[in-house]
């Protein structure tokens, strides 16, 4: 079916199938940046912002997707490339598959957490998984980040 | 040092976490053929007929492959050196399916959906065999998982195929029954451990198509292009000239792209068709269809006097290495040359057993690569021994391990007669400063937390080695570009751990410049020199030592043609990195005065300096870790929290500090991961039970509290700038360590990993009825 999606601030036509989720949606029309992990909505790594909140869209059909403002991180850059600076400085960038969904989140939250704890930002950030830093040294690059450190 | 020992930023780090388009699914051209293929749903069968005439006719579908469209040559997915160690056992589609999971048919068509549904329509009948599941009972099983006669093997790995025996291994020195019968304490324990998931972000993929001269081109996600290469030449019998491999930006490796588990199916689509194709595996085939760390039991018989002196260690092991038999010998051999070495003072050691086949999916390279398994029971070992001496566990070990100067029969580098010498160790420093680092006097053995909660501490430690010793090949092209800045051209593989941007540190190093004056082109085979890909810890230590060498030629060179342009003796200038100037100071180049008269004034220099280095180790200096775990474990439920994990390293010089750290954070939570919950399961039917991160548990943030790294820095002679490997022997400290501390807390010796609650809960209650 034919659906209006506002993509990164632009409206978008898409075909989509009726039971396709959003991030092979997302993909096939060339967002690039957003990755698919797995299948059952435990990694993270297609985390993309609907109206503003980091959502699986590896667990969001397209069709839901319809009338609404999805953000990735392609429209982010300036706001993305400051937290990477972080990751970068920490060596925790690593692979760098899991950190465009990753830092998906990491921006919602600074929007979302006043000077939150150590618990409290692992807990925000608990469904993206890595499999390369260990995670304690993403720690240390946000909390430098948020200004937490 | 300017470059080296600087924690220098990642050069592809901001590029990649931004989101830009650099892995293999980014690159894929837009109507690649999707490639989707259909599976055994039994564990061991025959396929009686296959039709695929439905399938062939649903629109869109390009092509249906059975086994009767492949060659029938038998292969390995392995990467290796060639001859591959590994046995020539399976061919790209075969009549008989040897696991659930195992390839029944490629399907090729025009978009996903398609190819689904025309999965759908191929009906296979199978004649359904009785499966070799448990590995402690697949020796002369009435089943036999390899019985075809064309299997093929490259020399004697101590196979007995219709024993069901793929490889076999006997090690050794002294005579081992005779130190242990005059042992005053012996311990003789047997330890378990799991099949662990690599369970990296990207799953595996890869896409191919024909290129302009009709050549194919393979982009995959491999940590091993030229063995992707030769292994595709067998398996497609096409010539390795014919075959082009890239390796873009990978989203991990871990090891298990260390076998060629995808590559050959889109390849045979697009050979077949002419037209480029696509093959993603989902997570599903991912855990279940690919390889898996090694499941291992390990006896040990551990012989010592009553002050600690260790008289014999010997290791009978086996191992399961599922269907097919990637790297079966050699992570089996390596979990006992890669152990016995560290307790030298051992009068007599022994490893010895088999690896058997089993109707389960392949094991493979997994990071650690049998020393994980090796090492778990070792150690363990070793603490019980400590144990019974009533002795504490450091000081057996400061007692009985190898230090630097000191030679040993077994370890790599070592000819008969002629043990290798071990030249670079503070393993000695590395368990002093962990132990302070810990709290190791205050808390050894236990402390009582309060109400039902303990804390206990552990410890262990290991080695690696850096590449394969007499093996591992790189080559490293430096060429001088027009405006004095330099492209290093390497085919090691950086799958995120930062190799790319730790060899432009080595070059610079040697070049007098900085990282950004050094384009690192990486894992072409068409363009760039052999290197045997990143693994067995190889790329800091071989293509570090082959780059340093390309640059020490550049450097060489730049200065012969400046001095000769300046019409100066060579030996009367100087190069600083940014000119060259003649010492009485009349006369100086810049770099890129020279760059440009080389190549566009008018061809005045009618050359372009390109410079060459090649290396293979001789030995394999073993990095070394002294790790040790705090835990804190709940009485009432039998649950293990990792309070602290400290680990202290000496793997050389560091080349670039932080990224060596994240490599050894990474590493011990993947070990945590191990020790505690990770786990590759099978039904009784013998189907994957954990194939997605529901069933098969990784660490996630919540999991993972304080983890201490240091480093104790020897100088290896051999090693670039002094530096040894660091990329695996980071996760084989946690399961001993941890299973230490956990008996150290509650008396429960779990010697079955994972540690699970359940294991700690059933020992505290069964000591207590005891």
């Amino acid at each position: 079916m034919r659906i209006e999606v506002i993509v990164n601030n632009r409206k978008i036509e898409m075909d989509v199938e009726n039971n396709e989720f959003l991030v092979d949606t997302l993909r096939r029309y060339g967002f690039n940046s957003v990755k698919r992990g797995c299948d059952t909505g435990n990694c993270g790594l297609c985390t993309v912002w609907v109206d503003e909140k980091p959502t699986l869209s590896c667990a969001t059909l397209a069709v839901r997707a319809a009338g609404r403002h999805i953000t990735t991180i392609e429209a982010l850059q300036t706001e993305a490339k400051e937290v990477a600076e972080f990751l970068v400085a920490e060596g925790a960038d690593q692979c760098g598959f899991c950190s465009p969904g990753f830092l998906m989140t990491v921006l919602a939250m600074k929007k979302e957490l006043q000077n939150p704890t150590d618990e409290e930002i692992k807990h925000y950030l608990a469904g993206n998984l890595c499999r390369c830093t260990g995670y304690v040294g993403q720690l240390r690059a946000i909390k430098k980040y948020l200004g937490v450190a | 040092m300017k470059q080296v020992n600087q924690p220098i930023s990642k050069l592809d780090g901001l590029n990649t976490t931004t989101g830009k388009p650099v892995y293999t699914d980014d690159l894929a051209v837009a109507n690649a053929l999707v490639v989707k293929i259909l599976r055994s749903p039994h564990a061991y069968a025959k396929i009686k007929s296959i039709d695929t005439n439905k399938a062939e006719a649903l629109s869109g579908v390009e092509c249906v492959l059975t086994y009767k469209d492949v060659p029938n040559v038998r292969f390995t997915m392995a990467g290796q050196s060639y001859p591959e160690p590994s046995p020539y056992d399976r061919l790209i589609l075969d009549q008989v399916v040897r696991y659930v999971g195992d390839e029944v048919a490629i399907v090729a068509a025009i978009d996903e959906k398609t190819a689904l549904q025309a999965m759908k329509l191929i009906k296979v009948d199978y004649e359904i065999l009785e499966p070799v599941l448990d590995f402690e009972h697949a020796e002369g099983h009435a089943s036999v998982v390899h019985a075809e006669d064309n299997l093929e093997i490259n020399f004697d790995i101590g196979m007995d195929r219709m024993n069901n025996i793929a490889a076999s291994c006997d090690m050794g020195v002294g005579d081992v029954e005779k130190e242990l019968a005059e042992s005053a304490v012996v311990v003789e324990e047997t330890y378990y451990t799991q099949a662990q998931a690599h369970a990296m972000m990207e799953t595996y993929r890869a896409f191919t198509h024909l290129d302009h001269a009709g050549r194919l081109t393979v982009v995959s996600s491999t940590q091993i292009p030229f063995h992707v290469r030769r292994i595709l030449s067998r398996a497609l019998q096409i010539p390795k000239s014919n075959i082009k491999v890239v390796k873009p930006r990978i989203g991990g490796g871990f090891g298990g792209k260390q076998t060629a588990s995808v590559e050959v199916f889109p390849a045979i689509v697009t050979l077949k068709t002419g037209k480029a194709a696509k093959l993603i595996y989902d997570r599903k085939e991912t855990f279940s269809c690919t390889t898996s760390r090694h499941a291992m039991r390990i006896k040990v018989r551990m012989g010592a006097d009553l002050e600690g002196n260790i008289k014999a260690i010997d290791m009978a092991a086996l191992s399961d290495t599922g269907a097919y038999g990637e790297h079966c010998s050699t992570v089996f051999s390596v979990a006992g040359y890669k152990t016995l070495p560290l307790y030298n003072q051992a009068k007599a050691t022994r490893y010895k057993g088999n690896v058997v086949y089993t109707n389960k999916m392949p094991a493979g390279a997994l990071r650690g690569y049998g020393v994980t398994q090796g090492i778990f029971a070792m150690e363990s070992a070793i603490n019980q021994l400590a144990e019974k001496l009533q002795m504490d566990p450091a000081e057996l070990r400061e007692r009985n391990m190898i230090r630097e100067g000191e030679s040993n029969p077994i370890l790599s580098g070592s000819k008969p007669g002629k043990p290798a010498v071990l030249a670079s160790s503070t393993l000695d420093r590395c368990i002093a400063r962990g132990k302070e680092l810990i709290g190791w006097q205050e808390k050894y053995p236990r402390v009582e937390s309060g109400g039902h909660k303990v804390r206990g501490v552990g410890m262990a430690i290991t080695m690696q080695g850096s590449g394969i010793a007499g093996i591992d090949t790189a080559s490293v092209v430096i060429k001088l570009n027009e405006e004095g800045f330099y492209t290093l051209l390497s085919s090691s593989t950086d799958m995120g751990t930062g190799s790319d941007t730790i060899l432009a540190q080595m070059a610079a190093e040697v070049l007098e410049t900085t990282i950004d004056k050094i384009i690192v082109y990486t894992a072409d085979t068409d363009i760039i020199p052999y290197d045997t890909g990143s693994y067995a810890s190889s790329t800091t230590y071989v293509t570090g030592n082959a780059t340093i060498k390309a640059a020490e030629d550049m450097r060489r060179q730049i200065i012969e043609t400046a001095a000769t342009f300046m019409a100066v003796a060579v030996d009367e200038v100087e190069f600083n990195g940014k000119a060259v100037a003649a010492l009485d100071g009349t006369k100086s180049m810049t770099i890129d005065q020279i760059a440009e008269r080389l190549t566009m004034t008018m061809g005045e220099g009618k050359t372009q300096l390109i410079a060459t280095g090649s290396f293979g180790g001789d030995t394999s200096p073993p990095p070394f870790i002294a790790g040790f775990a705090e835990v804190e474990v709940d009485k009432l439920t039998g649950k293990v929290e990792v309070i602290d994990y400290v680990a202290v390293i000496d793997c050389g010089t560091v080349i670039n500090p932080k990224l060596a750290r994240i490599q050894v954070e990474g590493g011990l939570v993947q070990g945590i991961g191990m020790a505690l919950y990770e786990d590759v399961r099978y039904t009784d039917k013998g189907k994957m039970e954990t194939n997605n991160f529901m069933q098969y548990k990784i660490p996630c943030r919540e999991d993972i509290s304080k983890i201490t790294v240091a480093f104790e820095s020897s100088y290896e002679p051999t090693g670039p700038f002094g530096a040894k490997s660091i990329g695996e022997v980071v996760i084989n400290t946690p399961p001993p360590a941890i299973a230490h501390a956990v008996y150290n807390a509650v008396g429960v010796n779990v010697r079955s990993l994972p540690i699970t609650p359940e294991k700690v809960l059933l020992g505290m209650i069964n000591a207590d009825k005891a």
